[in-house]
């Protein structure tokens, strides 16, 4: 209902404040960012050179033997990428190490440290293809590779840079929890991996070391032989300790984000304990079948090959599928985990937006919401405070204790040793560095970043027309670490600056854009957890400076390039957004933006690099990020618009998103003959699974044909409304079920699994049923069950409304209001099945929110003063219902939504302990027919 | 009133051949539009007893007993120690620090009696091995002593102390006991009312309980025995006798046998209703307020007045199925009336004033509660023969319909009792039902549930207040 398209209008962003003046304008929250006008005015035109006609999801390999080739893509099949070139993108997308990884033997340890990288999130873009994509690089262990590790990425790849740009938090969220999925997986593998290789090695040390002991008494200490053998022994005596110092880094990884019970907690136990999954692909996978299986390891000769073997990097040795290289059930968790990525994500950036902003609203309806609304779309957020920690972990988990311990020093470490990386391919110079020691005073950051940035550019002109290659990163931002308790100064000094930059921006676009990967922008995830303390302060300063800067930023940004403006557009769901998003790019630029959080004490590193390329269009990405931790630590407690996209729920984006299907339009013909009972009948619901928005657009189309049947529809549907439990009577059990399905739309708190419905009854229900279900769907037999159903149906029968399907009669009281009316005109002139499911979400949406003022005008149902009679406060109470409708009988719909909003309120979403209340009228009965 | 009856009969249809009176779905008077349905029990559930304003327990045949509240529905503790059917549940209230504090005694075919906590759920005392099983239970509460009565009377203090019981009646035991003045005690063995007296030894502590009368007066076993007030109590038998006596004499003041079959009712006729007349005509439960003795005959109901000693009302067949409670409502949770202040000041008197206040709650094991209220015949003819009309079974002739006209006639006190409500949600007997008056009514029955019915606009009320109450706590929404 929200989330209809209807509701979408455009408003200004500045005019948050001053809501209240101008009623005409629709509230912030409703906020889409209006289309950039170009030349070309359809905005589907705009993705049409595409190669590929839907977004898809990418994994490739930068492959240490043949470079950088596509493994896979979700979904899978020809048809995905069409003509597009998956490995001409893969080479661009592989060809810059973002993740900077440091391997091998760091200066000062003589044997190999396994680093343990973040993943770096860019957003590519390639204008020449029409391919835009987020890139999550990871980077995955592999005792055989060089270094032993093995980057790969994961791309959401589509054509419209919008949706990119607008879903980056999202996107990064859901890629970064895959990618710890799998990463977590690849750990297992990988200890398991060491293990058994140091079982072989401890063989072949055994081995040698009796050999040695042989070629001494036979040859004499000194031999050669001797010599050589106790060489070897060596080697394999450090080979030993090294591995034995690889398993001690990776199973000391931290653990702790794997609290969710989703994922199988990895430990250095569960190796030895459990050979389980994950390890036969790893020994079947063997090149050479190298000394695991116990036959081999006998055979002396073999024994010190292994050592050789495994130093010796040889190109023909055939390298580990992704598969093998990660322990089963985390692998197929992650595809999991991938696909749902992609449904989620499925559709048009206009469609996943209304979709959010509806669903950030409704979980702002906390009271109402679980009437009529799609449970899936709000209801975990009681979940989510629950379990957020442990998302936090997941998404933030990186830091682990090689690389965090103690704060300030080890971080900066480590993240010097990303930028390193950086500084070597774009040049950079020393400067960035010195600067990130400096703990400069405001004007000097200023003064610094305006330098720098100019230095930056000039640099990256030449390292990417020196380069001769296509390829150009417009701009990457590692690891921006909010700071600053300075926040409001250095934005304000510095927005005058913005446009400057972002011209510069446009020069080196347009010099080198003919044939590019731009990187619009990349950012790590790390977050400090401590971060989300501060954020309320965080807020109010946000709140106070973002509004004066939108204006000045904007406009020279638009005036210069329309490109940008899309970058720039990127998060404006809300009021807050747009304001987090503007101070936020300032305080990048102005390098001085300190973290508020008082713990924290961490150095943020990540200036310097933000400096190197500042003239992308960051703000982007970077309100992302703030915004980001701003979710997160706002979810409970934050405005209406402060909790827009980060929960949303795969379920019902997957099934929400699906556009409208065939069935719901082809169906649109068929209602006028009473006997329509097409073979497409769904079980309604599949008990026992969450009821999703698909399955009632389906039963949409049954009730608009219900309603265009049956000319007592209003009468049906007033009973569901005012809480009168309706059987649907029949001997057909499709005709039945398919008037339950269209019929349950109506139902009031229908339950996430549609518990308040029993499509199908073949036996007497009891009084209790009738506490629970609302709707029913009841076999007619002429049997001794049929008499004992027709029996209770008798028995309660002032309880219920009996719409008996055969012969197209309906007993329940009557009913003249006007509330219904609307709900179920059955000349309506609607066509499709949801157009009308969303039709009637609005008109019970209406219903909802007057049953809520209802509910919660206290002179309607207390006394204004100790004095008043009761009599009188329920005079006004009539005088209100009648202030609505005329009817009494529309009255009594308000009174039983209002009935179940005060339980609700009450109890809680639960069910308590108390027993269900059922509230009923001593109403005669009347017959209507057809 | 033609319209019920027509209503009625339109609706009773296929299912309920044998109803005699159905109210349509149209009940304004009935104010019970909200129910609870509590679940807990295993089996039939056949005693309720309240123990304070808020709260009720249940016993079954599952042998548990379940505490709730009548507000909430909720389960509040859970007796658990007889390993079988509850025979007997009372209240057992003493005063205590700030409030009087209740506890509740049980009694089990497993013959056992315990005491309970209601508050702890714990089993405060218990007695084992009794020599039978105990089928009522009588509390003294200004003796601060209970009585158990089974094959035998005893004499319990709070301690569960024995204090002294009498020898071994017959198989029959003792069905129903009352507490009359001057500690004396009658109890109903079969056909007869003992009337026994309880009196101290010299020391405080011992009890000697004396058979001091046998009245004989039933022709056969006594069913139900109350106390009307300081001087009358009555019983009824299992054919249809009532007796008040004497409280302090015990001498029998009214003898009314119910009969509802008229006098001259052909031979065939009689031996035609002769399978049925005996439970028929068995007095199930008696019931009074005031002036009014109230009994359920079958499934009857017969209404008293003992100040004029004749019958006010009767209605042959209330109920699908025998009566097992009934239930007067004086100042009625239905409609507001002034009969309690006039009954306390002295002024009501037959005759001089309408009884239409009168209200009274009946249920049976057709698996209804029915509410009735006692109201003036406006005319004498219509409304009689549309009552009795409704009286009669299908299989009768229309010539006997006429026949209790003319008595109807012939009485012109007579009121009717008018059905203005019931309460239909149990699929088995009802076996006892408790008025909470505003906070709701509690009904048992076999089918394993216990149902509150509430008054669903006060409920309403209720839940405002505490919505508002939470919005106050919670600083808004």
């Amino acid at each position: 209902m929200i989330s209809s398209p209807d509701l979408v209008a455009f408003t200004k962003e500045n005019d948050f404040g001053d809501a209240n003046v101008d009623n005409s304008l629709l509230p912030e929250e409703f906020n889409v960012p209006p289309f950039p006008y170009s030349e070309n005015e359809n905005p589907w035109s705009k993705t049409s050179y595409a190669k590929f006609t839907k977004d898809f999801i990418l994994i490739s390999e930068f492959s240490e033997q043949v470079g950088p080739q596509p493994l896979l893509t979700i979904p899978d099949g020809p048809k995905v990428c069409g003509t597009f070139d998956l490995n001409y993108f893969s080479l661009r997308i592989m060809s810059v190490d973002y993740q900077a990884s440091f391997m091998g033997h760091p200066p000062g340890c003589n044997y190999p440290k396994l680093n343990f990288v973040e993943d770096s999130k860019v957003v590519l873009g390639d204008s020449k293809e029409g391919a835009f994509a987020y890139v999550h690089h990871l980077t995955l262990y592999d005792l055989e590779a060089r270094g032993f590790v093995r980057p790969f990425c994961v791309a959401y790849i589509s054509a419209d840079e919008r949706k990119i740009m607008q879903q980056f938090l999202e996107l990064s969220a859901e890629f970064s929890k895959a990618s710890e999925c799998l990463k977590t997986g690849n750990r297992k593998a990988f200890a398991n991996e060491i293990e058994k290789k140091l079982k072989d090695l401890e063989y072949t040390r055994a081995i040698l070391h009796k050999e040695t002991e042989l070629q001494k008494e036979s040859n004499g200490c000194f031999s050669t032989q001797a010599i050589e053998k106790a060489n070897e022994l060596a080697n394999v005596e450090k080979s030993i300790y090294e591995h034995k110092d690889l398993l001690r880094q990776i199973t000391s990884y931290p653990n702790r984000k794997m609290k969710d019970p989703d994922f199988l907690p990895y430990d250095s136990e569960n190796i030895v304990e459990s050979p389980d999954l994950g390890q036969d692909p790893v020994n079947d996978s063997k090149p050479q079948g190298q000394s695991d299986s116990p036959d081999i390891k006998r055979s002396p000769s073999y024994t010190p090959q292994l050592i050789k073997a495994k130093s010796a990097k040889c190109f023909d040795k055939r390298l580990k599928t992704l598969e093998e290289l990660c322990d089963l059930y985390f692998y197929h968790q992650t595809m999991d985990q991938l696909k749902q990525i992609e449904k989620t994500f499925r559709g048009d950036l206009c469609h996943i937006y209304t979709n959010q902003i509806g669903q950030a609203l409704l979980k702002n309806q906390k009271v109402t919401n679980f009437l009529f609304e799609d449970y899936s779309s709000w209801e975990e957020e009681e979940t989510d405070k629950d379990t957020y920690n442990e998302k936090d972990n997941l998404l933030n988990n990186l830091p682990p204790p090689a690389i965090i311990q103690a704060g300030e020093p080890v971080s900066l470490e480590s993240y010097t040793s990303c930028v390193e990386t950086l500084h070597i391919k774009m040049d950079p110079g020393d400067k960035v560095k010195e600067f990130q020691e400096e703990d400069s005073t405001e004007t000097c950051a200023y003064d610094i970043a305006q330098g720098l940035s100019d230095e930056c550019i000039d640099a990256m002109m030449k390292g990417s027309l020196s380069s001769g290659e296509s390829i150009e990163v417009l701009g990457t931002e590692k690891s921006f670490k909010v700071q600053g308790p300075q926040l409001n100064e250095p934005v304000t000094h510095l927005s005058p600056h913005y446009p400057v930059i972002g011209r510069k921006r446009v020069v080196t676009k347009r010099a080198n854009s003919e044939d590019s990967i731009e990187v619009l922008s990349t950012t790590d995830s790390i977050i400090p957890e401590d971060l989300r303390a501060s954020y309320p302060i965080y807020e109010e300063d946000c709140s106070d400076t973002g509004e004066d800067c939108t204006s000045n930023m904007h406009e020279p940004i638009f005036s210069i390039n329309s490109d940008t403006v899309a970058h720039n557009e990127c998060v404006y769901g809300t009021a807050d957004l747009v304001q987090m998003d503007v101070t936020c790019c300032m305080g990048q630029e102005g390098l001085n933006y300190k973290v508020p959080s008082p713990e924290l004490g961490q150095e943020c590193s990540a200036n310097g690099v933000v400096k190197q390329e500042p003239q992308s269009c960051p703000q982007g990405d970077l309100a992302l990020q703030v915004d980001f931790t701003f979710d997160d630590a706002s979810i409970s407690d934050g405005p209406a618009s402060a909790t827009t996209p980060y929960e949303l729920n795969p379920n019902c984006l997957s099934d929400g998103t699906s556009r409208m299907t065939l069935d719901d339009c082809s169906d649109s013909t068929s209602f006028m003959s009473t006997s329509t009972c097409s073979d497409r009948t769904h079980p309604p619901f599949l008990y026992g699974s969450p009821i999703t928005v698909k399955q009632k657009r389906k039963a949409g189309q049954c009730a608009l044909r219900f309603i265009r049947q049956y000319p007592f529809a209003q009468q049906a549907i007033h009973c569901l409304l005012s809480g009168r439990p309706l059987v649907v009577l029949g001997s057909d059990e499709r005709t039945v079920r398919k008037l339950v399905s269209a019929l349950s739309i109506y139902v009031p708190n229908l339950g996430k699994y549609g518990e308040s419905v029993k499509a199908w009854l073949s036996s007497p229900f009891q009084l209790t049923d009738l506490q629970i279900w609302k709707l029913i769907g009841i076999h007619k037999v002429a049997s001794p069950a049929g008499f004992s159903i027709l029996h209770s149906l008798k028995r309660y029968g002032r309880y219920i409304s009996i719409l008996d399907a055969d012969q197209k009669t309906l007993r329940c009281p009557p009913y003249r209001g006007t509330l219904v009316e609307r709900l179920a005109d059955h000349r309506t002139q609607i066509k499709h099945g949801s157009t009308y499911f969303l039709h009637a979400q609005s008109s019970l949406t209406r219903l909802c929110a007057k049953a809520f003022l209802y509910t919660f005008c206290h002179h309607l149902h207390l006394s204004v003063n100790p004095s008043e009679e009761q009599e009188v406060v329920a005079a006004r109470r009539t005088q209100f219902l009648r202030h609505f409708s005329c009817d009494p009988e529309d009255g009594k719909v308000l009174q039983f939504l209002s009935e179940l909003i005060k339980c609700h309120y009450l109890r809680g979403p639960g069910k308590g302990v108390s027993p269900p209340i059922f509230g009923f009228n001593y109403v005669t009965s009347v017959v209507y027919k057809i | 009133m033609l319209r019920w009856i027509l209503g009625g009969r339109e609706t009773q249809g296929a299912v309920e051949k044998n109803t005699v009176l159905v109210i349509g779905d149209e009940q304004p008077k009935n104010v019970y539009t909200e129910l609870q349905v509590l679940k807990g029990h295993f089996d039939i559930v056949r005693f309720l007893v309240q123990i304070d304003n808020f709260r009720f327990a249940s016993g079954g045949d599952d042998g548990l007993v379940l505490v709730w509240n009548v507000e909430t529905g909720e389960r509040l503790q859970e007796l658990r120690g007889h390993s079988q059917q509850i025979t007997a549940m009372a209240a057992y209230s003493r005063p205590g620090r700030w409030a009087p504090h209740t506890d509740l005694l049980t009694a089990s075919s497993d013959r056992t009696l315990s005491m309970w906590d209601p508050d702890t759920g714990n089993r405060v005392q218990t007695v084992s091995d009794l020599q039978s099983s105990v089928k009522c239970l009588l509390v003294l509460g200004q003796l601060s002593l209970w009585i158990s009565g089974g094959n035998e009377m005893c004499v319990w203090n709070r301690n569960f102390d024995l204090l002294c019981r009498t020898d071994h009646h017959s198989d029959a035991g003792i069905a129903a006991m009352v507490e009359l003045p001057k500690n004396c005690i009658a109890a109903a063995v079969d056909k007869e009312i003992v009337i026994y007296r309880l009196s101290s030894v010299a020391n405080e502590a011992d009890m000697v309980v004396t058979e001091v009368r046998r009245l004989t007066d039933h022709r056969d076993s006594i069913r139900a025995l109350i106390t009307i007030n300081d001087q009358l109590f009555a019983s009824g038998s299992h054919i249809g006798e009532l007796i008040v006596w004497h409280s302090l004499d015990w001498t029998p003041q009214v003898f009314e046998c119910i009969l509802w079959d008229h006098p001259h009712v052909s031979p065939q006729e009689e031996i035609k209703l002769g399978g049925q007349k005996q439970s028929e005509m068995s007095i199930h439960h008696m019931a009074s307020v005031g002036e009014f003795i109230a009994a359920a005959v079958g499934s009857g109901l017969y209404i008293y007045n003992i100040l004029t000693r004749s019958v006010v009302a009767y209605r042959k067949t209330a109920h699908d199925s025998n009566i097992r409670q009934i239930l007067l409502l004086p100042d009625g949770t239905f409609a507001k009336t002034t009969y309690g202040q006039n009954i306390a000041s002295g002024t009501v008197k037959l005759g001089s004033f309408s009884h239409s206040f009168l209200q009274l709650m009946s249920c049976s094991e057709d698996g209804s509660v029915r509410i009735w209220e006692l109201q003036d015949l406006p005319l004498p003819a219509e409304p009689a023969s549309a009552g009795f009309f409704g009286m009669w079974s299908f299989g009768r002739t229309s010539k006997q319909a006429s026949q209790p006209v003319k008595k109807v006639q012939e009485a012109p006190a007579l009121c009717t009792l008018e059905l203005i409500g019931d309460l239909i949600g149990h699929s088995g007997a009802i076996q006892m039902f408790i008025n909470f008056t505003d906070r709701g009514l509690v009904s048992c029955s076999t089918d394993h549930l216990i149902i509150i019915w509430k008054n669903g606009e006060r409920e309403s009320r209720l839940r405002s207040s505490s919505l508002f109450h939470k919005l106050d706590q919670n600083g808004g929404l």
